[in-house]
């Protein structure tokens, strides 16, 4: 509770809760804001904003830009929350093995992790999802392959820290199932870090996201904000509206999810908390 | 203006005075001279035609290779090589003359034992649209240096339509035979006798050609040298029309998105003139091994449910024409009278109805797959655009996107359920649009071959019987009656027929002047 008080005390990390809270608002309500598919060529094409019925205009098909940011921000949130899942999934996992156990099993454990740290994450991200087809749920998984190191390194960091403490010597000698020390005694306390760096990973995440639309690598039957983007790239000069809107989209979920987690951070450190 | 440019503007006016005591430039009302800037893209990886047949090959080897003939936007044949020709009653016997002294570029005389070994032994080996015509042959004759008789097995009608410079490139006999085509080291030079011999070729940065002294049509070529600039960035390119610093563009060049602002430039002309032999044509194919495609009601209202004008303003910046059947309206034997489809989604709807295809509580009739070819902007809009169009009569594309190889290999060998293409129809239904529909020409794994799967005997008889008829006229008659039966039962939903700019600067005068445009020699261009 005291968490969550200190958290609304945060100015910024207010200001990117409410902005991200409009975000999921307008993800929801979508079908009901704009009842018609985003797809629908529902105007004259290249329509300018605040023209009738098209508070954004059109694109070059005569599409709704609102509708389509509208329905795009379900899409770019679905994939955020969903490949960063992913990621926390495979990243905490190693990352809590390599740190549990050390020695061999860290020394391979890591080893995994470093050959996917060497590797650009976007350029595997391209790769991986040119490669097994272009469909919402391998984009996903594209995403969270790419995501996960750093929340492994992390995790591994925090296990290794709290492994040698008496908390957990304790619960080891009364002999106490090491799955049992690793999710009851640990993980409880090596939390706060990484939600932190996985609510910044959902940014990185919808970034990634976009650019593949943008690249052409999107789900074609989804509208997404990077698309949006990429199909307006090439009329940037009739039709500005079709690449601003979108692009201030991302800028500002982006931004909001950053400014929130860093919130969090602040909260979430006893150190920083205490001293508010 | 920048200096350079000042400077051969100084040039120019120097060159335009010292040959008027001469009296020739004025005489003729020409400005001998000067050099064209213009673009190739992407680099092609060998400048010798016979060899490689990718669009930049064929448009810079236009200058250096040349054929017998060429081609009006008629597409009736005109001299090239050949000065004359006769063809005998039976539709058998082909004799060309050729122009005397014609020479190669290294100097020695083009006869006519080099048209026959190019013809029988180069490209039937190395040019696959080539080869099916030239295999036709019986046999090919040179009975003096100036006369090539070629005799086939059984009349082609569109023989004589096979010897534009990007199907039949004349080669030297004296370098190529006997050698290993692809592998001879001559390739790098492209000797060839077109106005223009290769001068340079800096890989990355631009091919220069310069004047073939010994071009035996005399007077030409007028321009002294031609430079194609190798520019791979679309923006980069515009800009360099806009400046002024190339005068010339073709195909995709300039993106189709920018022609609209670039046509109101005051130092060039916009012409979509000059793409008749090749005659783009846009479709949606289907695979009939599928359901329901297998129904023609199915395909009608495929046609009846897409809003082609639409199609053609919005995704094509509407440079093309409603294509409205087989054989694009830019070609010979096109036949306007057959049945319409405009746009009217009550009557594809009531098409599907009548298939017992209902609307489920979606409202969707079925589902079907459909393949998005990777060929950039334009397919993708298009594929969102049959999605919707066909989305508003319940039936629902789902779209797939894939890289080229991907799409090719799916595409030929019929593991695909709906996608579009865009096929050339060379001059002549035989060579260009027969092969979508006969039956003998489905053959797996070929990406260009009938592979929507369709198959009508009549269909076969009618296109087999135009091919070998020897008059224009019978030729005319079957081809009206195939058009008549396949746009009925619509084999493939052809959308577009589709225009590619050619933004030509003011001062250039006779670029465009064939059915085959950009590709010809260019040796009556003037820069003025």
């Amino acid at each position: 509770m005291s968490t969550l008080k200190s958290f609304l005390r945060h100015p910024t990390g207010m200001i990117g809760l409410i902005v991200l809270l409009t975000v999921v608002i307008l993800a929801v309500t979508a079908p009901w804001l704009f009842p018609d598919d985003p797809w629908d060529m529902v105007g004259a094409p290249f329509q300018p904003p605040l023209s009738e019925g098209l508070w954004l205009g059109s694109d070059m098909l005569g599409r709704d830009v609102a509708a389509g940011i509208a329905h795009g921000a379900r899409i770019s949130l679905i994939i955020g929350v969903i490949s960063t899942l992913t990621s926390l999934v495979i990243g905490v996992t190693i990352g809590a093995i390599a740190g549990y156990f050390g020695g061999k099993v860290d020394e391979v454990m890591m080893r995994i992790t470093e050959l996917f740290q060497t590797i650009p994450g976007f350029i595997l991200a391209i790769l991986l999802v040119a490669t097994i087809g272009p469909k919402i749920s391998n984009i996903i998984f594209a995403i969270g392959i790419v995501s996960w190191p750093p929340l492994a390194r992390l995790t591994r960091a925090e296990f290794m820290r709290l492994r040698g403490r008496e908390f957990v010597q304790a619960a080891v000698c009364q002999g106490q199932h090491p799955l049992t020390v690793v999710l009851r005694r640990i993980l409880p306390n090596a939390i706060s870090p990484i939600i932190v760096t996985g609510s910044l990973a959902v940014a990185s995440a919808i970034l990634i996201e976009s650019a593949l639309s943008f690249m052409g690598l999107g789900d074609p039957n989804l509208m997404s904000w990077g698309f949006m983007i990429g199909a307006a790239r090439t009329v940037i000069r009739q039709a500005w509206w079709m690449s601003v809107f979108p692009g201030l989209a991302i800028l500002l979920t982006v931004l909001a999810i950053n400014l929130v987690g860093e919130g969090l951070n602040d909260t979430l450190n006893p150190r920083i908390s205490r001293k508010r | 203006m920048n200096r350079r440019e000042f400077a051969k503007l100084l040039g120019l006016s120097a060159t335009a005075l010292s040959g008027i005591p001469l009296g020739v430039t004025r005489a003729v009302g020409q400005t001998k001279g000067g050099t064209l800037n213009t673009i190739i893209q992407p680099e092609p990886p060998i400048l010798v035609t016979a060899l490689n047949q990718q669009q930049p090959t064929l448009t810079l080897g236009g200058k250096i290779y040349e054929s017998l003939l060429r081609y009006g936007s008629d597409l009736k044949p005109l001299p090239g090589l050949a000065e004359s020709w006769t063809v005998s009653p039976d539709g058998l016997v082909y004799t060309f003359k050729l122009f005397p002294g014609i020479t190669f570029h290294d100097g020695k005389p083009l006869t006519s034992e080099d048209v026959v070994f190019s013809v029988t032994k180069v490209l039937v080996e190395t040019h696959a649209r080539a080869r099916g015509t030239f295999l036709r042959i019986d046999k090919a004759e040179a009975p003096d240096p100036l006369t090539v008789v070629f005799t086939l097995k059984a009349p082609f009608a569109p023989f004589l339509n096979s010897f534009d410079c990007t199907t039949a490139p004349i080669v030297p006999k004296h370098i190529y035979d006997g050698t290993d085509f692809r592998k001879n080291p001559a390739n790098a030079q492209a000797i060839g006798s077109g106005p223009f011999k290769l001068k340079e070729w800096v890989k990355g940065s631009h091919v220069h050609l310069v004047k073939h002294e010994g071009y035996y049509r005399k007077g030409e070529p007028h321009l002294d040298e031609i430079i194609y600039r190798v520019i791979p960035d679309g923006a980069s390119r515009a800009v360099a029309l806009e400046q002024g610093k190339v005068q010339l563009t073709q195909w995709t060049d300039v993106e189709l998105f920018d022609v609209a602002r670039l046509s109101k430039l005051p130092n060039v002309e916009m012409t979509t003139k000059g793409y008749e032999f090749f005659a783009p044509h846009f479709w949606l194919e289907f695979n009939l091994r599928v359901k329901p495609m297998d129904d023609k009601r199915f395909r009608q209202a495929v046609m009846f449910a897409v809003d082609r004008k639409a199609l053609l303003q919005r995704v094509f910046f509407n440079l093309g024409k409603v294509a409205t059947g087989p054989v694009s309206s830019k070609t010979r034997f096109y036949e306007k009278d057959v049945k319409q489809y405009d746009y009217s989604l009550d009557k594809a709807k009531a098409l599907l109805d009548e298939m017992g295809l209902k609307p489920g509580a979606d409202g969707k009739r079925v589902t079907i797959k459909f393949l998005v070819p990777p060929y950039g902007e334009i397919w993708q809009r298009s594929a969102e655009y049959f999605k919707q169009s066909l989305g508003r009569v319940g039936i629902d594309l789902q779209l797939e996107n894939l890289d080229l190889a991907g799409w090719a290999e799916r595409t030929s060998n019929w593991n695909y359920e709906m996608t579009c293409n865009l096929l050339y129809q060379f001059g002549d239904p035989a060579l260009g649009v027969s092969r979508s529909y006969i039956t003998a020409n489905i053959r797996k794994g070929i990406l260009f071959s009938n592979i929507a799967g369709y198959s009508n005997p009549e269909v076969d008889r009618l296109f087999e019987e135009a091919a070998v008829a020897t008059s224009d006229a019978k030729r005319q008659e079957l081809y009206t009656a195939v058009q008549k039966i396949v746009v009925e039962e619509v084999p493939i939903a052809w959308m577009v027929e589709q225009d590619f700019p050619n933004f030509i600067d003011k001062r250039l005068k006779n670029v465009i002047t064939t059915g085959i445009g950009v590709h010809e020699t260019f040796g009556a261009v003037t820069l003025g």
